[in-house]
């Protein structure tokens, strides 16, 4: 009976979709007022029937209804209830009513927080908003819903993956779909602002909150999933290149060179249809990425053809959009003038070349992404596109990036003297210099990779603070306290950057591997730590079993850790895991693995030595945190306020 | 490893394939030279388990890349140049198994398209960087009446 009312507020809230996406639209090329308005109280009335649809679909998982099949194939009465709850999303039916939720979500808050809107513009970017839902609404009913009944209940569930049953894991696809649907946003825009022909400064204001908190969530889902592989696949990788993680990092990657062109349009009414463009590609790329993961055609050809239709419909979905963005956009492009002259040496020219980075290095990694694909299908040629291409293809950018931002992100906008932008930078300079010495000293007969690494992020981080120095002046520290939030998130989120390349860097080149059989009470030695195989128990957990090595660490004879490897097996589904022991620290992380009992007595244990490996999540963090400042400045704030006083003024004068 | 984003396509996916503990290179693999065993290591992260869901043999626990693990530190021991034991694999198991494609045929656009997009669009960002330092004055000078209008306001009329 739930599951039912799911089903049906999901078919209603398709009906409200196909209202929002005509009604408003008719309205305000018309000029009808009443017609647009009518978007907003619908946009509202989307997110309440998928707020019950999804909550069904809930209830449905906590409490076991094997009735439903999708409960039956993905849950199980001894799963812990966290697991109850992510196990709705943790399959593809779930994942896509989870997306269309966010969806209804993002909508109803551009109709609740676009007060200061123009009325027109308003209508348009919710009915363009309501036609995406409508699309996937259509997908979800007609090709993969969720809440079909089976005859013959079954007494028991098939269990969620157990690698899928983790609190990283569980909550990373809420945050990548926050990211992915937040780019829908800054797509309604973007194609509003073309059917009205008009963007100014005010439309990039509003553009650039969404984007902004768009690509904050994206920063978050991705560092949840790097972390994720980092402790649960069991040899501490964090970055793949593998098309699911690009069919992410793409977006990510035109959210950031999006959100930096917005700031051009904000300030200085250049680089409109570029950044309309950016806008229509950033969410493009989002679809292009559900269609990779939907489909399974970059996995594995044949996959595709077990279960083309749903392949095919996202295909639809995304050549219609995309396909009708561009069109529209090749006919509207010319009408938007800039207005803002300014020297290729400024703050302007150093963001474009920003853009021309990141949507240079974004295609870099679209290329790599579908090439095996291509290559199969043109001249027939089946090969492997994998990290040692990325590493190569891929880094040069980020270097050149890393170079130049400091730079450009102190240059004045209009016109800058190369001369008098390096001045305030000399400090940070030297740092860097002083940081690349120490690395250099510190790791013997290596390759450049640790020093141009940890070289690059300190670079970063100290060209952040003297950018911030620099904007305090001699006032001193009041100043620097009453900075625009906007100057803050900046500083923050490059930093968080340069932290990560740090990160990155040293924990390639330095980190120790150790693969030995270990005997029970006999010590061995892994970099500066001791470490000695004391047990291996049999646990019983709440739907696995389980054997715990426990491996105690020391170093220079003062303990440091006790770790417990285990290996596991989850019997419903038959399926072993290893789960590595992780002692954090701040420097390093020790990270331990037990393999199998050997035949001449003893277990396989594999142990590295992790330097700066927290690093990594924590300057994406730090990245995001960043977005998050920018995001409270004043002047979204203002902006805000303003809409509810003009709001309050109007209304009476109707 | 791809087995790793291959459980992240499982959470958006609905196939579930079965995915193995990882603990690829046992310790009888591991060679007592150090630098031969890590050329080995090298190796081996570039070459694809040819049967399994894009994993290297490095990292792969299929029986077939613990022979291919086992063949490569065997070449090199033998003397082996690095690209000598690469070129052997991918004699035997074609070009799949490589994870940088030979820039070789129609690879040449793989391994361009970055660097010839990147010059298109520097290309072009400086063509758009000059246009914008060309355009005329943002405002024209101001004409006598409005120059008299700004007196005024300037005295505080």
């Amino acid at each position: 009976m739930i599951a039912e009312f799911g089903h049906f507020a999901l078919i209603l809230a398709f009906m409200v979709s196909i209202y929002q996406m005509t009604v408003p639209m008719v309205g305000a090329a018309k000029g009808w007022h009443g017609w647009m308005d009518s978007a907003r109280p619908a946009a509202l009335a989307q997110l309440v029937l998928m707020a019950i649809s999804f909550g069904a679909l809930t209830i449905a998982f906590v409490t076991s209804d094997f009735s439903v099949l999708l409960v039956y194939e993905n849950s199980h009465t001894s799963k812990p209830l966290i697991y109850k709850i992510s196990g709705v999303w943790g399959n593809h039916e779930g994942s896509m009513l989870l997306w269309v939720l966010i969806l209804a979500l993002f909508g109803a808050a551009a109709a609740l927080f676009g007060g200061n809107l123009p009325p027109s513009l308003r209508a348009r970017v919710l009915g363009v908003q309501s036609s995406i839902s409508a699309a996937f609404y259509a997908f979800i009913i007609f090709t993969s819903n969720p809440f079909w009944r089976v005859g013959n209940p079954a007494f028991d569930g098939r269990d969620l993956n157990p690698l899928l049953q983790d609190p990283g894991l569980a909550f990373h696809p809420p945050f990548l779909y926050l990211g992915y649907v937040g780019l829908s946003m800054a797509f309604s825009f973007a194609v509003a602002a073309l059917i009205e022909g008009r963007v100014d400064a005010a439309w990039a204001r509003w553009v650039r909150p969404w984007t902004l908190a768009a690509w904050v969530f994206l920063t978050v889902g991705i560092a949840l999933g790097s972390w994720w592989a980092y402790y649960e696949l069991g040899w501490g990788g964090f970055w793949f290149w593998d098309p699911v993680e690009n069919a992410s990092f793409m977006p990510w990657l035109l959210a950031a060179a999006l959100l930096h062109s917005a700031i051009v349009v904000e300030k200085r009414e250049a680089l409109k249809s570029w950044t309309i463009l950016l806008a229509i590609m950033a969410f493009g790329f989002s679809l292009i990425g559900t269609f990779i993961v939907r489909s399974g055609v970059i996995t594995s050809v044949h996959s595709f053809a077990n279960d083309p239709e749903r392949g095919v419909f996202i295909l639809a979905i995304l050549a219609v959009f995309v396909g009708g963005a561009l069109t529209l956009y090749a006919f509207r492009a010319a009408d938007m003038t800039a207005k803002g002259v300014f020297a290729p040496l400024s703050r302007e020219g150093a963001l474009v070349l920003n853009n021309v980075l990141l949507a240079v290095a974004a295609f870099v990694v679209f290329i790599g992404t579908i090439w095996p694909l291509v290559a199969e299908m043109v001249w027939g040629r089946v090969l492997s596109v994998g990290p040692p291409f990325f590493n190569q293809a891929f880094t040069p950018f980020m270097i050149v990036l890393a170079l130049a931002l400091p730079l450009g992100s102190i240059m004045p906008w209009k016109r800058a003297s190369l001369s008098r932008s390096w001045k305030p930078l000399r400090g940070a300079l030297t740092l860097t210099a002083a940081v690349m010495v120490l690395v250099y000293a510190v790791s013997t007969g290596r390759s450049g990779l640790a020093v141009i690494g940890a070289g690059l992020g300190s670079w970063l981080v100290f060209g952040a603070i003297a950018d911030l120095w620099l904007r305090t002046g001699s006032s001193g520290i009041g100043r620097l306290l009453r900075l625009p939030r906007a100057d803050w998130g900046k500083a923050v989120a490059h930093s968080g950057l340069g932290i990560t390349f740090i990160a990155v860097s040293l924990i390639q080149a330095w980190q120790v591997e150790d693969v030995r059989v270990a005997q029970i009470d006999e010590p061995f030695r892994v970099g500066a730590y001791d470490l000695v195989l004391r047990s291996v128990e049999r646990v019983d957990g709440p739907n696995y079993l389980s054997q715990m090595g426990v491996i105690e660490a020391s170093r220079d004879g003062r303990a440091v850790a006790t770790l417990t490897p285990e290996k596991r097996v989850y019997p419903v589904q038959a399926m072993p895991t290893t789960e590595a022991s992780i002692d954090y620290g701040f420097w390093r992380d020790l990270y331990v693995v037990l393999g199998d009992e050997q035949p001449g007595g003893g277990w396989a244990v594999r142990t590295y030595v992790k330097p700066f490996a927290n690093w990594i999540w924590g300057g994406s963090i730090i990245m995001a945190l960043g977005g998050l400042i920018s995001l409270t400045d004043r002047r979204y704030r203002v902006a805000a306020g303003a809409a509810r006083s003009s709001g309050a003024d109007t209304v009476p004068a109707e | 490893m791809r087995r790793a984003l291959h459980l992240i396509v499982l959470i958006l996916s609905l196939a579930m394939v079965p995915a193995l503990p990882a603990f690829a290179v046992q310790p009888d693999e591991v060679l007592d030279d150090a630098g031969l065993e890590s050329r080995a290591r090298l190796i081996s992260q570039r070459l694809r388990c040819p049967v399994c869901q894009g994993e290297n043999i490095d990292e792969s626990n299929a029986p077939i890349s613990r022979d291919l693990r086992l063949f490569v530190r065997e070449r090199l021991v033998a003397g082996d140049s690095d690209s000598e034991v690469v070129d052997n694999v991918v004699d035997r198991f074609g070009e799949f198994v490589l994870f940088d494609p030979r820039p070789t045929g129609s690879n040449l656009i793989l391994w361009l398209a970055g660097p010839l997009m990147a010059l298109i669009a520097a290309a072009l960002a400086f063509r758009f960087l000059r246009g914008r330092n060309q355009v005329g004055p943002e405002v024209a000078s101001l004409d006598a009446d409005e120059q008299h209008r700004l007196d005024e306001i300037m005295r505080g009329k």
